[in-house]
C-alpha cells in the first residue's frame, strides 16, 4: 500500500460546504459532474424501462401487450431518450467533467459558470422532452424521417423536438469549456504528448459536439417550420425534397455517434495501462485516430442511405470513406490488445469491463465493416442486423465504458472502493447478458426481420425470446451496480487516495479531492503512464 | 414454439447466391480476426496475470513496423471488402434491358402493384422466374421501402419522384415482402408475399386475372380522359410537345440544359409542369394535374407514352445510325447541334 490509512482531508469538495443550495448553485466541476450522472442516470432508467416493454412486446409475434401505436411510441421515446439524454451526455459530462480538469491538473474548467448553465440548459431541454414524452409521446422513431414527421405523425413531434434542440445549447457549450480548458489550462510541463489519452478523445469529442451540433438544430428548427407552418422543405406534397432531411440529419448524427463512443474510447485507454501498469502502446497512433476519426467522421453520412435512392456514385464514396474510418478504429483495438500483452494485469472490476468493451466494441466494429459494404448493405439496412450492430457500439461500447469509468473513478469520486466481489459478477452478468440480448439480432436481421415492427412472422419469435431472456438478464447487471454504489457511498471502506498505484494527475489528489483539487499545482515532467519513471513515488518495483 | 428456426433465409433470386457468399467469406475473415484478437487478450490476461501487489509490467511504448503492418493490413483488407460490395451493388442496382416493368405505389400501409398487361395487385407480387422484373416505385405520403429477403433486394419508395429496383427470381416459391422504412402505425402489417412461378404458370396466372387491359391501353383511355390528347397531338402541331418517340431520349429544356425523358421526367410534367419547359414551349399552358390523375394512373399514361416511342436500347426507328436526338428538335426549334428527325408512326405494343 502508498499510505497505510487514508489520507484525512479536512475539507473535501462533498463536506466543503452543505445545504441544498450549495449544490445547485455550484460552479465545481465535481459536483456538477454528480449532478449530471444523478440526471443521466435516471434518464438512462426511463429509456431502459421503455426498451424492457419494447422486448415483452416482441416475446409475442403478435400485438399481446401493447398497441402497435404505443410501440412506436416506446421504440421513438428509447431513441430519443438514451441518444440525447443519456449516451451524449453521459461519459463526457459525468466522468469527463469529474476527471479532465484534474487530469490536466487544473483547479476547474475554463468557465465553471458556462459549466453549469450547461447542466440548467441539459435540465431544462430533458423536462420538455419528458413532458412531450408523457403528454402522449412520439412515434416518428428517434430519426424524425420526412415527411412523416412534419407531414403525418399525429404525435407530440414538435415538443420533442424543441426538447432536443435545446440540449444541443448544453452540448455545444460543454465542447467549448473542454476544448478551452485543454488549450489553456493545462499544468506546467504537461505538453500535448503528456496528456493522457482520455483528455486526447475528450478533445475530439468537443470537436464534433461544437461542429455538428448546429446542424442538427437547424435540421430540427426546418422540421418545426415544415410542420407548424406548412412551408416546403422536406415533404414533397409542398414542394420539398424528403432525402434532403437524411443528409442533414445525418451530417449530424454519424458525427454524433463518435460523440457517443470517443469518451467510451477516452475511458478504455485509461483503465487497461492503470490494470496492466504499462504504457499506453502507440500513444502516438492512438492519440491521432481519435483526431482521424472525429475528422472522417464528417464525410460518412451517406452511408445511412445506401437504398435511399441516392446515386451510385455517391454511394461508393460513402462506402470508400466508411471503410477508411475503420482504420483508426482497428488501430485502437490492436494498440489496446498490445497494451493488454505482457502487462501486469489485475482483474479488477474496471479492467474487466474494458476488456469487455474491446471485445464488443471489436464485434460492433466487424459488423460495420459488413454493412459498409455496399451490395450487402442492401440487404440488411433498416433490418435487425443493424439494430445489434449499433447497439454493440453503443451498449457494448458506451455502456460498458462507462460502467468501467465510474468503477474506476469511483474511489476518487466519492472518496470509498466499492465491494469489488459482487462488481466483478455484475460485470460478467452485464457482458454475458448484453451478448444474449443483441447476438441474436444479427441472426435475426440476415434473415430479414425490419427493425421498429410492432408484429412479426412467427419464424423470427425464437430469436426474439432469446433476446428477450438476454434483455432481463442485463438489466439485473445494470440495476445492482446502481444499487451497491449507493450502499458503497455511505457505507464502503475509505479510499487511499490512489488505490490503483495509476499514473494520471487525479490520482496525486486527495479522494474526495478538494474543492480546488490541488492543494498546490502540479508540474509534470514524465510522459503519460511512465511507470518506470514514477516508480519510487507508486512504490512499485 | 420453434416452427422453421433458420439461420439463413431463402436464397431465391440470381444476386442472393453472391450475397450470401460474401457474408461468409466476411463472417469467416472476421471470426479469425476477432477470435485472434480475443485469444492474445485472454492468453495475456492469464499469463501476465500480476504476480504481486507491486509488480508493473513491461515498459514497452511502441514498435513503428507493428504500428504500420496493423495499419496497412486492415487497409488493405477494407479496400478488397469495399471492392466486392461496390461490385455487387452496381449489380443490384442496374436493371437488364430484357427486365420487365412493372410499377408499385405504396401507401400507409398497402403495397399496390401494376403488372404491363393490366393486373393489379394488392399486397401480393407475381412474377415469372427466370425473367428479370424491374419494379418502378412511388409513394403516395410517406417514405417506405420494398424489401425482400429471399432476394437480397431492398429500396426506398419515396414520395414525389419514382425509384427502381429490379430482380430475377430464380427459384419457384413464396417469399415475404417487408415494408422496411417506418412509415406508421401500421408499418408492421405493410407486408406481404411475392409469389415467384415458372413462366408457364406466370403466363396462366396472367390470363385467369380480369384485367380491364394493359397499363398502356388503360393510359392510352386516360390521355384521352384527362384531355391531354387536346394540346399533345401527334403532328407536330399543338400547343405542347408531340409525346411520340420521347420515352427515354434527350429533351432540351428552356433552360438549355438537356435531360432524359424518363419516367421521373414524365411523371414530374403531369404533376408539375411547370417545373422543366420542353426548349420553345410556354410555362403555363399545362394545368397541374396532382390530386386529379391518381398515381396509379400516372403510371398507365407512361406506360402508354413508352408505347408511342422506341423502348430504352432499341434501334432509332427513322434515323437509324445516329446519335439519340434532341427532342426539342420535333419543332425545329432546337438549338444548334441537335438533329432534326421526323417523327415516326405511334408503334402499338
Amino acid at each position: 500500500m502508498i499510505e497505510a490509512v487514508p489520507v484525512e482531508v479536512e475539507k473535501n469538495y462533498l463536506t466543503e460546504k452543505q445545504g441544498v443550495l450549495s449544490w445547485f448553485l455550484t460552479t465545481d466541476h465535481k459536483r456538477i459532474a454528480i449532478l449530471y450522472t444523478v440526471a443521466v442516470t435516471a434518464l438512462f432508467f426511463l429509456g431502459g424501462f421503455f426498451a424492457l416493454m419494447m422486448r415483452l412486446e416482441l416475446l409475442s409475434p403478435r400485438n399481446w401487450l401493447v398497441s402497435a401505436e404505443t410501440y412506436n411510441k416506446l421504440f421513438t421515446m428509447h431513441g430519443i431518450i438514451m441518444v440525447w439524454f443519456f449516451l451524449i451526455p453521459s461519459i463526457p459530462n459525468t466522468l469527463g467533467n469529474f476527471v479532465m480538469p484534474m487530469a490536466l491538473g487544473a483547479k476547474d474548467l475554463a468557465f465553471p459558470k458556462l459549466n453549469l448553465l450547461s447542466w440548467y440548459v441539459f435540465m431544462f431541454a430533458a423536462a420538455v422532452t419528458v413532458y412531450a414524452l408523457f403528454r402522449g409521446g412520439v412515434d416518428t422513431g428517434w430519426t424524425f424521417y420526412t415527411p412523416f414527421s412534419t407531414s403525418y405523425s399525429t404525435t407530440y413531434v414538435v415538443a420533442a423536438a424543441v426538447g432536443i434542440f435545446i440540449s444541443g445549447f448544453s452540448s455545444i457549450l460543454t465542447g467549448l469549456n473542454f476544448i478551452a480548458t485543454t488549450h489553456k489550462m493545462r499544468a506546467p510541463g504537461l505538453t500535448w504528448y503528456r496528456l493522457p489519452i482520455f483528455v486526447w478523445s475528450m478533445y475530439a469529442t468537443s470537436l464534433i459536439l461544437v461542429l455538428a451540433t448546429p446542424v442538427l438544430a437547424i435540421t430540427l428548427l426546418m422540421v418545426a417550420v415544415e410542420r407548424i407552418f406548412q412551408v416546403g422543405i422536406f415533404d414533397p406534397a409542398l414542394g420539398g425534397d424528403p432525402v434532403l432531411f437524411q443528409h442533414m440529419f445525418w451530417f449530424y448524427s454519424h458525427p454524433a455517434v463518435y460523440i457517443m463512443v470517443l469518451p467510451a474510447m477516452a475511458v478504455v485507454s485509461e483503465i487497461i495501462p492503470a490494470f496492466a501498469r504499462k504504457p499506453l502502446f502507440g500513444y502516438k497512433a492512438v492519440a491521432w485516430s481519435s483526431i482521424a476519426i472525429a475528422t472522417l467522421g464528417f464525410l460518412v453520412w451517406g452511408h445511412h442511405m445506401f437504398t435511399a435512392g441516392t446515386s451510385v456514385y455517391s454511394a461508393m464514396v460513402f462506402s470508400f470513406l466508411s471503410y477508411c474510418i475503420a482504420v483508426p478504429s482497428a488501430i485502437k483495438v490492436f494498440n489496446w490488445a498490445a497494451t493488454i500483452y505482457k502487462g501486469s494485469i489485475s482483474w479488477d472490476t474496471p479492467m474487466l469491463y474494458a476488456i469487455g468493451f474491446v471485445g464488443l466494441f471489436t464485434i460492433g466494429g466487424m459488423t460495420g465493416l459488413f454493412l459498409a459494404a455496399l451490395g450487402f448493405d442492401v440487404h440488411v439496412q433498416d433490418t435487425y442486423f443493424v439494430v445489434a450492430h449499433f447497439h454493440y457500439i453503443m451498449v457494448g461500447g458506451t455502456v460498458m465504458a462507462f460502467l468501467g469509468g465510474v468503477h474506476y473513478w469511483w474511489p476518487k469520486i466519492s472518496g470509498k472502493m466499492y465491494p469489488e466481489g459482487l462488481a466483478r459478477v455484475c460485470a460478467i452478468v452485464v457482458f454475458l447478458g448484453f451478448n444474449l440480448t443483441f447476438f441474436p439480432q444479427f441472426v435475426l436481421g440476415y434473415l430479414g426481420m425490419p427493425r421498429r415492427y410492432a408484429a412479426y412472422p412467427e419464424e423470427f419469435q425464437f430469436l426474439h425470446i432469446l433476446s428477450t431472456a438476454g434483455a432481463t438478464i442485463l438489466g439485473v447487471g445494470y440495476v445492482a451496480p446502481l444499487l451497491y454504489l449507493l450502499w458503497a457511498w455511505k457505507y464502503a471502506k475509505p479510499a487511499t487516495s490512489n488505490p490503483w498505484r495509476a499514473t494520471g494527475l487525479e490520482w496525486k489528489t486527495p479522494s474526495p479531492p478538494p474543492a480546488h483539487n490541488f492543494e498546490s499545482t502540479p508540474v509534470v515532467n514524465t510522459r503519460p503512464y511512465d511507470y518506470e519513471a514514477m516508480k519510487e513515488e507508486l512504490d512499485l518495483v | 414454439m420453434i416452427p422453421s428456426f433458420r439461420l439463413f433465409p431463402d436464397s431465391a433470386s440470381t444476386v442472393s447466391g453472391e450475397v450470401n457468399g460474401f457474408f461468409i467469406c466476411m463472417l469467416i475473415l472476421c471470426s479469425l480476426m476477432a477470435i485472434g484478437i480475443a485469444a492474445l487478450i485472454i492468453y495475456s490476461c492469464l499469463r501476465y496475470h500480476r504476480a504481486h501487489e507491486r509488480a508493473i509490467g513491461d515498459q514497452r511504448r511502441y514498435n513503428v513496423p507493428l504500428e504500420v503492418t496493423w495499419t496497412v493490413v486492415p487497409f488493405v483488407l477494407f479496400v478488397g471488402m469495399f471492392v466486392w460490395g461496390a461490385r455487387m451493388y452496381f449489380d443490384i442496382e442496374r436493371p437488364p434491358d430484357n427486365a420487365i416493368s412493372m410499377y408499385v405505389v405504396g401507401k400507409q400501409w398497402m403495397w399496390k402493384i401494376q403488372h404491363p398487361e393490366g393486373q393489379r395487385e394488392i399486397n401480393t407480387l407475381h412474377i415469372p422466374i427466370g425473367q428479370p422484373v424491374k419494379l418502378t416505385m412511388t409513394s403516395e405520403d410517406v417514405i417506405h421501402s420494398f424489401f425482400v429477403p429471399a432476394f437480397r433486394t431492398k429500396q426506398d419508395v419515396l414520395p414525389g419522384r419514382y425509384t427502381t429496383t429490379w430482380f430475377e427470381a430464380s427459384k419457384a416459391g413464396k417469399y415475404h415482402l417487408f415494408c422496411a422504412e417506418y412509415c406508421g402505425t401500421k408499418h408492421s402489417g405493410m407486408i406481404g408475399w411475392i409469389y415467384a412461378m415458372p413462366r408457364k404458370d406466370y403466363q396462366t396466372w396472367l390470363t385467369q386475372g380480369a384485367a380491364e387491359g394493359s397499363m398502356a391501353s388503360m393510359g392510352e383511355k386516360y390521355f384521352h380522359q384527362f384531355g391531354c390528347a387536346n394540346c399533345h397531338h401527334f403532328n407536330n402541331q399543338g400547343r405542347c410537345p408531340d409525346l411520340r418517340n420521347l420515352y427515354m431520349r434527350p429533351v432540351q429544356i428552356s433552360t438549355g440544359e438537356t435531360i432524359i425523358a424518363d419516367d421521373n421526367y414524365l411523371r414530374e410534367s403531369i404533376y408539375d409542369p411547370n417545373a422543366k419547359i420542353v426548349y420553345g414551349f410556354h410555362a403555363n399552358i399545362m394545368p397541374n394535374f396532382t390530386g386529379v390523375i391518381q398515381p396509379e394512373q400516372v403510371a398507365e399514361i407512361i406506360a402508354y407514352i413508352k408505347a408511342l416511342g422506341p423502348q430504352p436500347g432499341a434501334q432509332e426507328p427513322s434515323n437509324p445510325g445516329t446519335a439519340p436526338s434532341t427532342y426539342g428538335a420535333q419543332k425545329g426549334l432546337a438549338g444548334p447541334g441537335a438533329t432534326s428527325i421526323s417523327g415516326s408512326e405511334v408503334q402499338e405494343r
